[in-house]
């Protein structure tokens, strides 16, 4: 009853192509952005905000950056990591040795660099496809954070490789403190998850999923491989570098090479599995389940523990805490194959037809 | 709607979950951000229960320190940065005055809580590890590398590789190769290795070993082709009885290897069974049940059924009691705190940062404590922010390690000033000016 277009006209060809085209949509959206802009900040605490909501949406970011490459374009990669250390470093960089430049263009650079690296290591995927594309992409996590190691100009000569993030800027307005840097982090996750929303119902979006149902077949009908697939690799990569960018200068505050190791690689592709392949809403869904749900887990433990009085030893609940963890992926996969995304889908479908179902 | 009402339900349970509890108010907070699982456990899971047993032995000894009781909660952080500063904004608001220290026993996420911690003022012991130049506390007012950095130790190492060459001079045209963990820590002793090969005039080679270290087959053919006078082993977990193991399928003499201390414990010898034995390690602290101190933790806490030890073997081992001494300097910390603040009321961070700055463990109080030749006597400053400086040598025989020798002071006048030229850039980079100790109070 409250969730259907029936009588919603469209006179216009603006009013035809806008990015949410049901009005309960662009409502529901304006909703979620004005209390995740002034009332979150309000009623959440530091820990809420500095340990919790920026972590997600940073790697709801990576994982986005993730999804437009493998979940719309189809090329599989093991390489997002290393696309996010790229990001990290050479934003550290860029405020290091150009500090008139400001932070937002060094973001930006950082993310083109990202992209450079990503269109290097994105060249095999003119050749080869699915796993054997995935190990060549392998080569680029192993690549990058050797560089990073090795050449001191990266780390700014670092003894021990590790730089300490310098602080977020915008015209003199300091982003210091968790609610600050939640803020910040999250215009720029709202503008980029709009714009990649956008850029997928384009003209660009649209060969990036011809190219992934069937290459062949989009070729034939005229869509330029190399330009496509190199394109989805560059969009991706600069995603991933700027989410690593506000990883490294709006959440940890340091940067090593050790924190973008192939574990990181992984994670970000579970959180695309389990959110739901080319969907940006899955990749925020996913990043929500794989970033909060092992800290929920933790914190539940300790809670059940003060309940029910039963000391349990805390390396028990430790791995007990890792097993419960990959259970559930399990059985999120065997119920929902296609991710939590789809579950939405179902959600929404069943929401036009209430109150009345046939 | 059944449906519905469960879905409310668990989400009201998943609410209640992320807030924590009220505590009483006469009580002192320490995070216990700790690691119980993954491969560096031996390590978080010794360290941490070696400080809660002391803690646990303090409140039933004495009921806490002058009558406040010491409150912990364990937060996992497996070893990771991230967890490790989701874990430090868990704890750093419980107790009636916050967290009163961290200890984030990680190198890693030390470097990741030193803004924050400054900013929050919660003092961060580092002890043994962390950020080097830290040990100068003009500009690094809330971190404390206690007892010894990982350059002081490292000039010690050389001056014991020195003693066993036959004196200093000797090193002159020796090969010595570093094998490290390629990470912060690993990384963090190459300048001062540097340094020392230009003065004493021997060759130094740096091998790195990626993290976890469970694959070092190239790295000791390297070794094997260099043929080095010595082997420093600067390795953390599963590296080190692999490093073992490695070394003992190429031939390379265990009693030319010599580790740091975070590979001299029971864990990192075990495993590798006879590959073990002869091999050299550095510590700051002894093992063994025999201190005072250890004694009256088996009388109060383990006595009655408690303890954090589920295996009763690892009480005593070099983890178990390092925790310890992290457990003593953190509750010295706090007692002269309450010296001057106020005996019998629970510490703020910035006051304990206080405690910890005016730290003096003589050897009297060393004896009062039930701890010597557990550690060394410790005299924290304003300007030195480490303390101690010294170094003992243990050597593994297959079944215990043996102390052989003193403790070697390591050579100041190489860290020094390497630590403040170090502290000196990063307060240029950070902007922040140096305190003027001669007005702190």
């Amino acid at each position: 009853m409250l969730y259907r277009e029936a009588g919603q006209f469209k006179s216009s060809y603006a009013q035809d192509q806008q990015i949410f085209p049901i009005l309960q949509d662009r409502i529901a959206v304006g909703l979620l952005l004005v209390f995740a802009f002034f009332v979150v900040p309000v009623i959440g605490d530091q820990y809420w905000l500095g340990a919790l909501i920026t972590p997600f949406l940073i790697f709801a970011l990576a994982a986005l950056g993730l999804n437009i490459l493998t979940g719309y374009a189809g090329q599989l990669s093991l390489g997002t990591a290393a696309f996010m250390a790229v990001g990290a470093f050479m934003a550290y960089n860029f405020v290091l040795r150009m500090p008139w430049l400001g932070i937002i263009p060094s973001f930006i650079l950082a993310g083109l660099c990202a992209a450079a690296v990503g269109i290097v290591f994105g060249l095999p995927s003119l050749r080869i496809k699915g796993f054997y594309l995935a190990v060549a992409t392998l080569a680029c996590q192993f690549f990058v954070l050797w560089a990073l190691q090795r050449f001191g100009w990266f780390t700014n000569y670092s003894s021990s490789g590790v730089v300490t993030a310098q602080q977020i800027t915008v015209f003199g307005f300091a982003f210091d403190t968790p609610v600050r840097k939640y803020l910040f982090t999250l215009g720029v996750v709202a503008i980029m998850a709009l714009a990649a929303k956008n850029l997928m119902r384009s003209e660009t979006g649209r060969a990036f999923m011809a190219v992934r149902d069937m290459d062949v077949a989009a070729s034939v009908i005229g869509i330029p491989m190399m330009k496509t697939k190199l394109l989805a690799f560059a969009i991706s990569s600069f995603y991933c570098g700027v989410a690593g960018a506000l990883h490294a200068f709006s959440y940890l505050g340091t940067v090593e090479p050790e924190a973008y190791s192939l574990d990181l690689s992984f994670r970000i592709l579970f959180m695309v599995i389990i959110g739901g392949v080319g969907s940006i809403l899955g990749s925020f869904l996913g990043a929500a389940f794989i970033v909060l749900f092992p800290i929920f887990l933790n914190l539940a433990s300790g809670w059940i523990n003060v309940l029910t009085g039963v000391e349990v030893s805390h390396a028990v609940v430790s791995n007990l805490e890792a097993i419960i963890f990959g259970a559930l992926i399990i059985f999120f996969l065997i119920v929902e194959p296609a991710g939590l995304a789809r579950l939405w889908q179902i959600a929404k479908e069943k929401l036009r037809l209430w109150p009345f179902p046939h | 709607m059944k449906r519905t009402s469960i879905a409310i339900t668990a989400l009201a349970i998943a609410a209640a979950g992320f807030t924590g509890s009220a505590a009483a108010q006469n009580e002192q907070f320490i995070p216990a951000n700790f690691y119980w699982v993954g491969p560096y456990a031996p390590g978080g899971s010794g360290f941490g229960g070696g400080m809660i047993d002391y803690f646990a032995m303090l409140n039933e000894r004495d009921g806490g320190i002058n009558g406040v009781k010491l409150t912990w909660e364990k937060c996992e952080t497996e070893y990771r940065n991230d967890r490790g500063v989701e874990c430090y904004e868990r704890s750093k608001k419980k107790g009636p005055t916050g967290a009163s220290v961290i200890h984030p026993l990680s190198t890693g996420i030390t470097y990741s809580l030193i803004e924050k911690a400054t900013a929050d003022k919660i003092p961060v012991i580092s002890m043994g590890y962390g950020r080097t130049d830290a040990s100068d506390g003009r500009v690094f007012p809330y971190i404390f590398p206690l007892i010894t950095n990982y350059w002081s130790q490292n000039t010690a190492k050389i001056k014991f590789i020195g003693m066993k060459e036959g004196g200093m001079d000797k090193l002159k045209g020796k090969k010595i190769v570093n094998i490290y963990h390629d990470s912060a820590y690993g990384k963090e002793t190459i300048p001062v290795l540097d340094v020392q090969a230009k003065k004493y005039g021997f060759q130094i080679t740096h091998i790195a070993v990626p993290h976890p270290g469970n694959e070092q087959q190239s790295q000791w053919l390297q070794v094997r082709q260099i043929r080095p006078d010595w082997v420093i082993l600067r390795g953390w977990g599963v590296m080190n009885p692999t490093a073992l193991k490695a070394a003992a399928k190429v031939g390379f003499p265990r009693t030319k290897i010599l580790g740091v201390w975070w590979s001299g414990a029971e864990e990192d010898v075990i495993p590798a069974g006879d590959a073990a034995k002869g091999y050299f390690a550095a510590g700051f602290n002894l093992p063994g049940t025999n201190f005072p101190v250890m004694q009256e933790i088996l009388k109060y806490v383990y006595k009655k059924g408690k303890g954090e030890m589920d295996d009763k073997a690892r009480i005593g081992s070099i983890y178990h009691t390092r925790g310890v001494v992290a457990g003593i300097v953190t509750a010295e910390g706090i007692r002269k705190a309450q010296e001057r603040f106020g005996k019998g009321k629970p510490m703020t961070g910035e006051q304990v940062r206080w405690g910890l700055e005016n730290l003096n463990i003589d050897e009297k109080r060393l004896k009062e404590l039930g701890a010597v030749g557990l550690m060394q006597p410790l005299k924290v400053s304003c300007i030195d922010h480490e303390g101690g400086g010294a170094v003992k040598f243990l050597q593994w025989d297959g079944k215990k390690w043996n102390v052989v020798s003193d403790w070697i002071s390591s050579d100041q006048s190489i860290v020094r000033p390497m630590v403040e030229a170090s502290a000196a850039q990063y307060a240029k980079e950070k902007g922040i000016t140096p305190r003027d100790c001669s007005k702190e109070k």
